[in-house]
This record gives C-alpha cells, sequence and structure tokens, in this order.
C-alpha cells in the first residue's frame, strides 16, 4: 500500500482537516505539558474506576461527537441549500452522511445516554458504585477507541460510504472496495462490546444494589428505563454483535453470507441488523423518556402521575420493540402478510407511548411549574416528539409506505424522534444534573438562549423536509436539478441547520462561562428535587453516601424533606467505606483494541495478532490480580461531609 | 464492591460468601443469556443459509457421522467431569477438583483437536469457508462454538494454577464455579450443533 493511498487525499476540505487535527494534538499536549497535568490526567481520568467520572467521560465524548456530526450535517445541509452544487461530491457526500448517521446514533446518542446513567444512576438508587467498577471502566474506554477508529477513517484510508445501515450488496466488497467499510465493522464492533459489558453493569447494579426498603416499585423513573434499557442492550446487541462478524468476514476473508453468488443473501443482513437496530432506537429513546419522567416532577413539584402506567408502558414499549423490525424494508418485498403483522405491531407501540405523553400531562396539570432550562427542554419535547411519533404512525402503514419510503418524509420523522426525544432529553438531563458533576449550575439565561435557538432551529430544519419528501426528494440524494422546485424549502432547512449550530456554540461557550463565573451549588439541591442523588453533597464525595440511606417511599429525598429530616448524617454511624482500586489497565487494553481494529481495518493481520497478544496478557494479568481495594476511614469521611456542610 | 467484607456469608458455599462473589455469578448468568442471543442469531443465519450451496457440496455430501460422535461424546463427558469437579469443590477436597479439571480440560482438548481435523478434511475436500453461503456460515458457527471452547481452556489453566497457588478461597472457588457454568453452557450449544447442524445435515 503507497503512502497517498493510506491518506486521504486530493480534498482541499480533508487538508484542512488534517491541519487542524495534528495543531489539536500539539495544543493538547503542550498544555498537558506546560502545566504539568500529564500526571493528573492519568491519575485523576485515565485510570479512574469511580461512576461519576467514567460518566462525565462519556459526556465529554459525546459533545465531542456531536460537533463532529453537527459539522457532517451543516457540510450536507451546505451541498443541498441550492441545486446543482458544486460544494461536495457524490463520493464525498456519501462518506458524510454515512459518517453522520453512525456517528449520531451510536457515538453521540449512546454515550450521552449512558454518561448520564453513569453518574445518576447509582446515586439514584443509593450504591457507593457500580457493581463491577473497574468493567466499567473498560466499557468506557472501549466505547472511546472505538469511536476514535471510526474517526480518524476520513482522513486514514478513507470513510465508510454505504450509508449507516451498510447494506448489503452495497457494502460489499464488490461494490465498496477500500478499507472505508472496514471502519464500520471493526469500531462499531469495539464499541459494541463495551456497550453490552455496560448494559449487564447496570443490569446487576439495579437489581442488586439498591439502598434498603428500595423495592422495584420505589425506584425512580430514570432508573426503571435504565433497567429496561439494559435488558434491551443485553437481548439487541449480540445480534449486532453477529452481524458485524459475518460483515467482517465477508469482506476480509471473501465468505458468502451476503453475497450475490453462491448462494449469499444480502437481505439477511437488513433483518439482522434491524433486530438490533429497532431495538437500539429504543435503548436511547427509553432513557429519554426517564429524564423527562424525572424532570418534569421536579419542576412541576408534583409526584409523576400514573407511576405504575409508566412501568407498564416502558415494559411494553421494550417488548414491541423486538417485533416491528421489518417496517424499515416493508418495500423490500416481504408480501402483504408478513408487513401487515409489522404494520400492526409497529402501530400498537404507539398506545404504551399514548400512555406516557398523557402521564407528563397529568403530571404537569395542576403543578407549581418552573420554566427552567431542564424544564424547557421537557416541555418541548412533548408537541416535537408527538409531530414524529404521528408521522411515525404514518409511515407504519405498509401500503402507504410505498410512497414515503426513503423520502425526505421518512428523514424529518426519525429527525424528529431521536432530535426532539434523545437530543432534548440529553440536553435536558445534563442542564438539570449538572450541578452533580460539577458544583455548578449551567448558566440558565445562556442555557435558554440554547434552547430557543436550538429548538426553533430544528422545526425551521425538519419541518420542510416533510412537504419535500412528500414533493419526491429521496434520502441521500446528493444534489437535485432546478426544475423539481424543491429549492426554496431546502434553503429554508439550511437556515434551521444553521440556528441549531449557533444553539449548539452557545452550549459550549455556557459550559465555558458557567466554569468559571456559574452559581456554585452549596446545598446539593438546587432544584428542590425528589430522589436520592439531591442527598448528596455537589460535586458528589466520591464515595456517594457517607451513610446508605433507608427508603420509605417513591420520591425517598422529598419524603426525607417533607418529614423536616432531610438526608442527616450520624457521625457515630459511620464506618468505614470499602471502595475499588484505581486501574490503568481498562484504559491499556483498550489501546490493544484500537491497534487490534487498525490491523483489521487495512488486512495488517500481523498488527492485529500482536494487539490480541497484549489484549490476551491484560485479561490474565487481571486475572491475577489480588487487589481487593482499600478503605477510606472514618476520620476522612468526617472531613469531607463537614466540608460540604452535611456532616452535623 | 460496597462493604464486601461486612457481607460475608458463613452459611453459603464458598463461591457464594461474599457480596462480591454473589454479584459476580449473577452477572455472569446475564452474560450466558447475551450469549444465548450470539448463538441464537448464528443458529438462525445457518437455518437460513444451510441450503443455498451454490455449486459446493450440500450437507449430506459433507458430514461423517464417526467423527461427529467422538466429539460430542468427548464433550459431554467433559462437562459430566466439571461437574464433578465443583462437586469435589464443595467437599473441599483440593486434589479431587484438580484432578477433574485437568481430566475436563484434556476432554475439551481433545473436542478440539478432532474439530480442528473434521475442518481440515472439509478443506481438503474443496469446502471451504469461501465456498458457500452455506459452507459460511457452518464454519461461522461451529468454529465460534470452537473458539469458545479453546478459551474455556485457556481460562481453566489460568484457574488451575490459581488454584495451586493460592487454595481454597472465596475468590478461587468463585472463578472455578463461573468457569464452570461457562463450560456447561458451551455443553448445551453442542447439542444444538449436532442436532440442528449434523443430525438434520445427514437426513436432509
Amino acid at each position: 500500500m503507497k503512502w497517498s493511498e493510506f491518506f486521504v487525499t486530493g480534498e482541499p476540505l480533508i487538508y484542512a482537516a488534517d491541519v487542524a487535527i495534528v495543531l489539536t494534538v500539539i495544543g493538547i499536549v503542550f498544555v498537558l505539558t506546560y502545566f504539568k497535568k500529564w500526571k493528573w490526567l492519568w491519575d485523576e481520568w485515565l485510570t479512574t474506576v469511580d461512576h461519576k467520572k467514567i460518566g462525565v467521560m462519556y459526556i465529554i465524548s459525546a459533545v465531542l461527537m456531536l460537533f463532529r456530526g453537527g459539522v457532517d450535517a451543516l457540510l450536507m445541509r451546505a451541498q443541498l441549500t441550492a441545486p446543482n452544487m458544486k460544494f461536495l461530491n457524490s463520493e464525498h457526500y456519501n462518506e458524510i452522511f454515512t459518517t453522520h448517521g453512525t456517528i449520531m446514533i451510536l457515538f453521540m446518542a449512546m454515550p450521552f445516554i449512558i454518561g448520564l446513567m453513569n453518574i445518576v444512576v447509582p446515586l439514584q438508587i443509593g450504591a457507593r458504585d457500580v457493581a463491577y467498577p473497574y468493567l466499567n471502566a473498560l466499557s468506557f474506554w472501549l466505547f472511546f477507541v472505538g469511536a476514535m477508529l471510526f474517526n480518524i477513517s476520513f482522513v486514514i484510508g478513507g470513510s465508510p460510504n454505504a450509508g449507516w445501515t451498510s447494506y448489503f450488496p452495497l457494502a460489499g466488497n464488490e461494490f465498496s472496495p477500500g478499507v472505508g467499510n472496514n471502519y464500520y465493522a471493526v469500531a462499531l464492533q469495539i464499541s459494541g462490546i463495551g456497550t453490552l459489558m455496560t448494559g449487564i453493569n447496570f443490569l446487576v447494579t439495579i437489581l442488586k444494589m439498591r439502598a434498603p426498603g428500595m423495592t422495584l416499585m420505589r425506584m425512580p423513573m430514570f432508573t426503571w428505563t435504565i433497567l429496561i434499557t439494559c435488558v434491551l442492550i443485553i437481548f439487541a446487541f449480540p445480534v449486532l454483535t453477529v452481524a458485524l462478524a459475518l460483515m467482517t468476514f465477508d469482506r476480509l476473508f471473501d465468505t458468502q453470507f451476503f453475497t450475490m453468488a453462491n448462494g449469499g443473501m444480502s437481505m439477511l443482513w437488513a433483518n439482522l441488523f434491524w433486530i438490533w437496530g429497532h431495538p437500539e432506537v429504543y435503548i436511547v429513546i427509553l432513557p429519554s423518556f426517564g429524564i423527562f419522567s424525572e424532570v418534569v416532577s421536579t419542576f412541576a413539584r408534583k409526584r409523576l402521575f400514573g407511576y405504575k402506567a409508566m412501568v407498564y408502558s416502558i415494559v411494553g414499549i421494550a417488548f414491541l420493540s423486538f417485533i416491528v423490525w421489518v417496517h424499515h424494508f416493508f418495500t423490500m418485498g416481504a408480501g402483504a402478510a408478513v408487513n401487515s403483522v409489522f404494520s400492526i405491531t409497529t402501530m400498537a407501540i404507539a398506545v404504551p407511548t399514548g400512555v406516557k405523553i398523557f402521564n407528563w400531562l397529568f403530571t404537569l396539570r395542576k403543578g407549581k411549574i418552573r420554566f427552567t432550562t431542564a424544564m424547557l427542554w421537557s416541555l418541548a419535547f412533548i408537541p416535537n416528539f408527538v409531530i414524529g411519533g404521528v408521522t411515525g404512525v404514518m409511515l407504519a402503514m405498509a401500503a402507504a409506505d410505498y410512497q414515503y419510503h426513503n423520502s425526505y418524509f421518512l428523514i424529518a420523522h426519525f429527525h424528529y424522534v431521536l432530535i426532539a426525544g434523545t437530543v432534548f432529553a440529553c440536553f435536558a438531563g445534563l442542564h438539570y444534573w449538572y450541578p452533580k458533576m460539577f458544583g455548578h449550575i449551567l448558566n440558565e439565561r445562556l442555557g435558554k438562549w440554547t434552547f430557543w435557538l436550538f429548538m426553533i432551529g430544528f422545526n425551521i430544519c425538519f419541518f420542510p423536509m416533510y412537504f419535500l419528501g412528500l414533493m419526491g426528494m429521496t434520502r441521500r440524494m446528493y444534489t437535485y436539478s432546478e426544475g423539481l422546485g424543491w429549492t426554496p424549502l431546502n434553503v429554508v432547512a439550511s437556515v434551521g441547520a444553521v440556528l441549531m449550530g449557533i444553539g449548539f456554540i452557545v452550549l459550549c461557550y455556557n459550559i465555558y462561562y458557567s466554569a468559571r463565573y456559574g452559581e456554585r451549588d452549596m446545598t446539593g439541591d438546587p432544584w428542590d428535587g425528589r430522589t436520592l442523588e439531591w442527598a448528596t453533597s455537589s460535586p458528589v464525595a466520591h464515595y456517594n453516601f457517607a451513610i446508605t440511606p433507608e427508603v420509605k417511599d417513591l420520591d425517598a429525598y422529598w419524603e426525607m424533606k417533607k418529614s423536616g429530616k432531610g438526608f442527616e448524617i450520624d457521625e457515630e454511624k459511620l464506618k468505614p467505606i470499602h471502595m475499588p482500586s484505581n486501574s490503568g489497565r481498562p484504559f491499556l487494553i483498550s489501546i490493544a483494541f484500537f491497534f487490534a481494529g487498525f490491523g483489521l481495518v487495512f488486512k495488517w493481520f500481523w498488527l492485529a495478532i500482536i494487539a490480541t497478544i497484549f489484549i490476551a496478557l491484560g485479561l490474565i494479568l487481571r486475572s491475577f490480580d489480588d487487589d481487593d481495594g482499600y478503605y477510606i476511614s472514618v476520620d476522612e469521611i468526617k472531613r469531607t461531609e463537614r466540608l460540604s456542610g452535611k456532616g452535623a | 464492591m460496597a462493604e464486601a467484607a461486612h457481607q460475608y456469608d458463613e452459611t453459603m458455599p464458598l463461591e457464594y460468601r461474599t457480596e462480591e462473589s454473589r454479584l459476580n455469578i449473577l452477572g455472569f448468568w446475564i452474560f450466558l443469556g447475551a450469549e444465548v442471543v450470539l448463538f441464537a442469531t448464528l443458529f438462525a443465519t445457518y437455518l437460513v443459509l444451510f441450503q443455498r450451496t451454490g455449486s459446493g457440496p450440500t450437507t449430506s455430501d459433507l458430514f461423517e457421522i464417526k467423527d461427529v460422535m467422538i466429539e460430542t461424546l468427548l464433550l459431554l463427558t467433559s462437562s459430566f467431569t466439571c461437574g464433578l469437579a465443583v462437586f469435589e469443590m464443595r467437599r473441599r477436597r483440593l486434589s479431587g477438583l484438580l484432578t477433574w479439571l485437568l481430566v475436563t480440560l484434556l476432554l475439551g482438548a481433545g473436542f478440539i483437536t478432532f474439530e480442528i481435523r473434521e475442518f481440515i478434511h472439509y478443506v481438503h475436500e474443496g469446502a471451504t469457508i469461501q465456498t458457500s453461503a452455506f459452507l459460511s456460515s457452518f464454519f461461522v458457527l461451529v468454529g465460534t462454538h470452537g473458539a469458545h471452547v479453546s478459551l474455556g481452556i485457556c481460562w481453566m489453566i489460568l484457574i488451575i494454577i490459581q488454584l495451586l497457588q493460592r487454595g481454597f478461597t472465596p475468590r478461587t472457588a468463585r472463578k472455578v464455579f463461573i468457569v464452570s457454568l461457562y463450560w456447561h453452557f458451551l455443553d448445551v450449544v453442542w447439542i444444538f450443533i449436532f442436532t440442528l447442524v449434523y443430525l438434520t445435515g445427514m437426513v436432509m
């Protein structure tokens, strides 16, 4: 392989990106060296097994990926603003919509949600950590190196270009030579392993580590949604593992799974992909429902309406999510009977989802509503998500879907559910739980600016796409001719996209501004919260709770406050707290995974084998590891608690 | 993890005594649930593709009952001896535990040897992983199981070393128990491979 093939060449945009990457790396290395922060980075972050810090790292990665995916989106909008644009060529456009979709779903939405659940779930159930802190660190680093491997594709070797669904035969060697789609198969595989382990970790954590008195039906709604999400992850992700493995075999070893000769069946890929892919969208939407439930209940100052109905609805949605996958390809010849079945199961999802919408509305009814930023995102979610949901039911009608399929109507639909659902929830959760992460509140004024810019921009961007779809504009077309009459609506959509971009910049500025000037959260309970995470100090001590709280009611902390006591720490009752030790091994094993993945992408099997030996070595060392963690002394707990104002 | 030492339960079998062990064993059961889904997907793939042989050999051209029976007997016996190992652990007999683990390991190695011979035989007959969709799915399904068994053998060797170094502790006992769960699981998967791949393949 020549160097000119190894590095992507010939595109001014790519050269600019090369320069930007090199400058950023030099900048980071310089800052860390100049401020002597290498040891801090290693001790506090790279080796940490603390669920809160891991959560923060997930969220930082997710925001970075939101930037990358957002730039992709703006490039696409730039290309589509006017007819016959020459800004991007068709090949480059293919790569950009592929990476946009893949990154936004797998490397932005997933880690944002997983980051929030890392920070919040152990606090909500009154636990000191997750069930397997070491595994949790490994999960994060595997996700992270998977994301990095996927992202370097655009400067080294070339990006995947067969769409985020990577349908065969397009994604096979015959039509997609080169390494781009190898990146897709390998990078997703690595981060998928991390996600599966997160699912197991949090399922055990929630099942086994709840504070005394917290029965299943006293769990906060966010924790409930995570519990069900973990079940979805455990049942859905192995299917992706297999699908990607078969894809890797087809691409690297010329097997015949999805080929067009020798018995291969390309529809098998579509089925496997969506058997994972449909539950996957519920993996990112159910926790979002949980976040909205927490925020709505807190800022309406009311107990969540219809708690039990909410729980049964999530279970129902989770079950249905596994029996609707064919609706992604009604037009691919499954036949009337099969389409009818999947059409009906799809429409059935609207029932439990509708139940939840009404429960949020009834929670708001007669509530003393405070319009904080987190609440604004939650309130905006309801109408916007309903638009996405109703158009979803339109798409679910198999016969009508022959008109909508792969048009901009579909694009508008899934952006309305994924942005108004998941992205709004991530922003709501970020503002809501920010004090727990960093000890200060995100500036509300800037937060509201972000909200209005982004929310209005979102509607301006995506609402016209419904009409563009009905006018015949199809998905993934890189340009169109003037006579089609699509120009005005495309211009409008691009204006909306720019507004969303500005909203994102305001959010980033807000993070910087609030870190410097933001209001410190001295109480640990800035929103007058209802669940146990608000009983801790902000930022949370690394052992979370000095003594394990006792839960007597659904809104555990609210009940403590109502009874007049709050969450008091009786210094007599303090005992030494056992904590797991930090370890650099999850990070190093993941680096080895990166090189193994890189070797597979380029078919440099020697590299893959050497890296795999290092992975095995890491696992063996772990097996022989006798570290039992350490104890935090009572004196140290007292000091920490007094400093935070919680101790007596 | 928290307060692991406070929740030491003397009344439980050794592998269940610490809270950490109880969490790990539950987590491993759930992991096996994920493995069930993984193998179910591979079986589904195989069942969709096994009659799509292209110009390559069909199942009845290829499979021979004798080798497969030997593999089956070796693996099923190894599952039984693995059960005996855990039984000896419950009786706190280290030598018995080590002996049966070693027997399990050797039977597993025998199984893998026969499987590799079988694969080499097929390749010599011109039935490679690239020949047809049927053979791709066959090699990947059976090969994934074989890779699991090989990994299990390496894992068991590590645990035997730890048992020799440290004897019975709650931690080594838990490791033996978990690897035995893994081993029995692979046995169950093999029973499905034997019936759905080999027996079905020979009659159809």
